[in-house]
C-alpha cells in the first residue's frame, strides 16, 4: 500500500486517490500546430526511475497534487500542490 | 543435438536420463552479427527462429539481460485466444493461433497447447449484444465464436454463482472452444532450442546499454559483454520497449504498468476452461497442476518493479469470489507482477522506426504472450524484408500519428485504461 502525503489532508492511504498520470504534458497552445499536439497526447517519457505525476484525492479533499513517486522502488519522495509546482 | 521422439526418452531412460545433451548452445558474443535481437522471451526467439526458418537468415544474435524466458514470458498467465473485434487484431492473433495449434510439432517440442476454451462472462442484456457484435466480427474473419446462453454456461462451469443473492447474475457467454492455455517456459525453451539449432546464437546474461545510430541508421549496440556491430537491429523488449528505444533517441507512445497474477494451491480439477468475468477484473483457469492461475487488472500506476501492491490483490481476489463464491477457503501459493507496456490506443507495434536498420516489437499491454509465435513471424518478416507483411501494416507507429488507431474498447488515448 502506497501512503501518499496530500498537501491538503496529510498522510493518507493510495485507496482514496486516483491516478491520473504523467504530469509533464503541458496542453499546447491552440496554434501550436499539429505535431506538438500528437507529442501533447500520446508521447510519454515513461521513464525508469523518478516519475512526476498527478494524482486526485478523490475519496478525500478531491484536490489533484503532483506526487514524485520512484517507478522502480515505488518510493514517493515528495509531494507537492498542483499549482504551486506549476502544472 | 538429439531429436526428441519417444525412442529417445526410452533410450534416456534406460541409461537412467544421464545422457541428455544441453537443449541449446552457451556461445560467447561474436563482434558482429547481420541481425541482433535484444530480448530472448517468446517474441524474440520467435523472431530468431523465423528468421532463419522463414528468410533463411542465420547470421543472427539474441542478446538477453537476464536469462532466458525470465521476463514477461516466465510471469504472464498462459492463455491463448483470438477473440477481437477489429479486424487487424482478428487477422493477428488467429494467425499466432493457427501457429501455436502446430508449433509443437514445428518444434519438436511439447509447448503444451490445449484448446480448453476461452469463456467471456456476459451479465446484462447490453453486454449480451456486444459479444453478439464481436462474436459476429470475429465469425466474418473465420474465427470460432460460438454466443452461449445461461444454462449453456451452467453446464460448462458448475461452480459459477448462479443463485438469486449474485450480484452480477450470468446472463450468458461468449465462448471461443479454439482459445484455451499453453507451457509459458516450454515455449521460450522450444523456440531457443529450434532457433540454435537453426545457427542463432542465444546470448544470455547480456545487457544492452546502447544503441549506435550514425546518420540515421543503426550500427549494432553496445552490451556489458562488448559492442556488437549489426546491420539491423530488432527489439522485443516488451514491459522496458520505451527505455530501450530511448538509447536510440525515440520516444514512444507507451508506458509502463505492472499487473498482477495469483497461483492457488492444487486442486483436483473441475475447471476445464479459462473463465473471464465481465463484470470486474477477474480471469481463472485452472493449470494441469491443478493449481488455479488468476489475473485481474493493472494496479494503474507507471511501475517497472515487476510487484504490485495489496489494493489490487484484495480487489482481484474479491471479485473472484463473487464470480466462484467456493473459493472462499482456497490457499494462495504464489503472487507476482510484471511489467507492461501499455500503449495509447491498446495494440502493439510491430514496426519500421525513423532510423533505418532499427524495428521495433512492443506495447503488448496484457496480450503479448499468445501472440508470442505470430509476432515474431511477421516481425521476422519486417526485418528480413525492411518492409512489413499485410498482418503488421496497421500495427505501425505512425499510426497514432495519423488517426488510424486500433482501440478496441474505444477507452481512448490513456493507457492504463485498455
Amino acid at each position: 500500500m502506497l501512503l501518499i502525503e496530500c498537501p491538503w489532508c496529510g498522510p493518507r492511504e493510495q485507496v482514496e486517490f486516483t491516478y491520473a498520470g504523467d504530469a509533464k504534458p503541458r496542453r499546447p497552445q491552440p496554434a501550436a500546430g499539429q505535431q506538438a499536439f500528437f507529442e501533447y497526447v500520446y508521447l510519454r517519457d515513461n521513464p525508469r526511475g523518478p516519475h512526476r505525476e498527478l494524482w486526485h484525492h478523490t475519496g478525500g479533499c478531491r484536490r489533484f497534487l503532483v506526487v514524485t513517486r520512484d517507478t522502480l522502488t515505488h518510493a514517493i519522495s515528495a509531494t507537492a500542490p498542483v499549482d504551486k509546482a506549476g502544472t | 543435438m538429439a531429436s526428441y521422439s519417444f525412442l529417445a526418452i526410452a533410450k534416456n531412460a534406460l541409461a537412467g536420463h544421464r545422457n541428455w545433451p544441453r537443449a541449446w548452445r552457451d556461445p560467447e558474443p561474436r563482434p558482429r552479427y547481420q541481425v541482433v535481437i535484444v530480448g530472448a522471451g517468446g517474441h524474440g526467439l520467435a523472431t530468431a527462429y523465423y528468421l532463419a526458418k522463414e528468410h533463411g537468415i542465420t547470421d543472427v544474435a539474441v542478446l538477453e539481460k537476464g536469462w532466458l524466458g525470465g521476463g514477461n514470458t516466465g510471469r504472464n498467465t498462459t492463455i491463448i485466444r483470438s477473440n477481437y473485434l477489429l479486424d487487424a487484431n482478428a487477422r493477428l492473433y488467429d494467425f499466432s493461433l493457427k501457429l501455436w495449434e502446430g508449433l509443437s510439432r514445428d518444434l519438436n517440442y511439447n509447448v503444451m497447447a490445449s484448446q480448453r476454451g476461452v469463456l467471456n462472462l456476459g451479465h446484462s442484456d447490453a453486454q449480451m449484444d456486444g459479444y453478439a457484435r464481436r462474436g459476429n466480427a470475429m465469425r466474418l474473419n473465420g474465427i470460432d465464436a460460438e454466443l452461449l446462453g445461461r444454462e449453456d454456461v451452467q453446464r460448462m462451469v458448475p461452480l459459477l454463482d448462479f443463485s438469486r443473492e449474485a450480484r452480477f447474475p450470468i446472463y450468458g457467454g461468449l465462448l471461443q472452444r479454439r482459445g484455451g492455455t499453453a507451457r509459458h517456459d516450454a515455449l521460450a525453451w522450444g523456440l531457443a532450442r529450434a532457433a540454435d539449432r537453426r545457427g542463432v546464437d542465444i546470448i544470455q546474461n547480456c545487457e544492452v546499454t546502447g544503441i549506435r545510430v550514425e546518420g540515421g541508421r543503426v550500427r549494432g549496440v553496445e552490451t556489458s559483454r562488448g559492442d556488437i556491430a549489426a546491420d539491423k537491429v530488432g527489439i522485443a523488449v516488451a514491459g522496458h520497449t520505451s527505455h530501450v528505444a530511448a538509447m536510440a533517441g525515440l520516444r514512444l507512445p507507451i508506458e509502463s504498468h505492472v499487473l498482477q497474477a495469483f497461483v492457488s494451491e492444487p486442486l483436483k480439477p473441475f475447471l476445464h476452461t479459462v473463465v473471464t468475468f465481465g463484470a470486474g477484473h477477474f480471469y481463472v483457469s485452472q493449470s494441469d497442476k491443478g493449481e488455479l492461475v488468476m489475473g485481474g487488472d493493472l494496479d494503474m500506476y507507471n511501475s517497472y518493479a515487476q510487484r504490485g501492491n495489496m489494493p489490487m490483490v484484495e480487489h482481484t481476489l474479491a471479485c473472484g469470489l463473487s464470480l466462484f463464491p467456493s473459493f472462499s477457503r482456497l490457499r494462495m501459493m504464489r503472487l507476482w507482477g510484471g511489467v507492461n507496456d501499455m500503449t495509447m490506443d491498446g495494440s502493439p507495434i510491430i514496426a519500421k522506426t525513423p532510423i533505418e536498420g532499427f524495428y521495433i516489437n512492443g506495447g503488448w499491454c496484457y496480450g503479448g504472450f499468445k501472440a508470442s509465435p505470430g509476432s515474431g513471424w511477421v516481425f521476422a518478416h519486417t526485418i528480413a524484408q525492411d518492409r512489413p507483411h499485410a498482418l503488421n501494416e496497421a500495427f505501425a507507429l505512425e499510426r497514432f500519428e495519423r488517426g488510424y488507431v486500433l482501440d478496441e474498447k474505444g477507452a481512448g488515448p490513456t493507457p492504463n485504461a485498455h
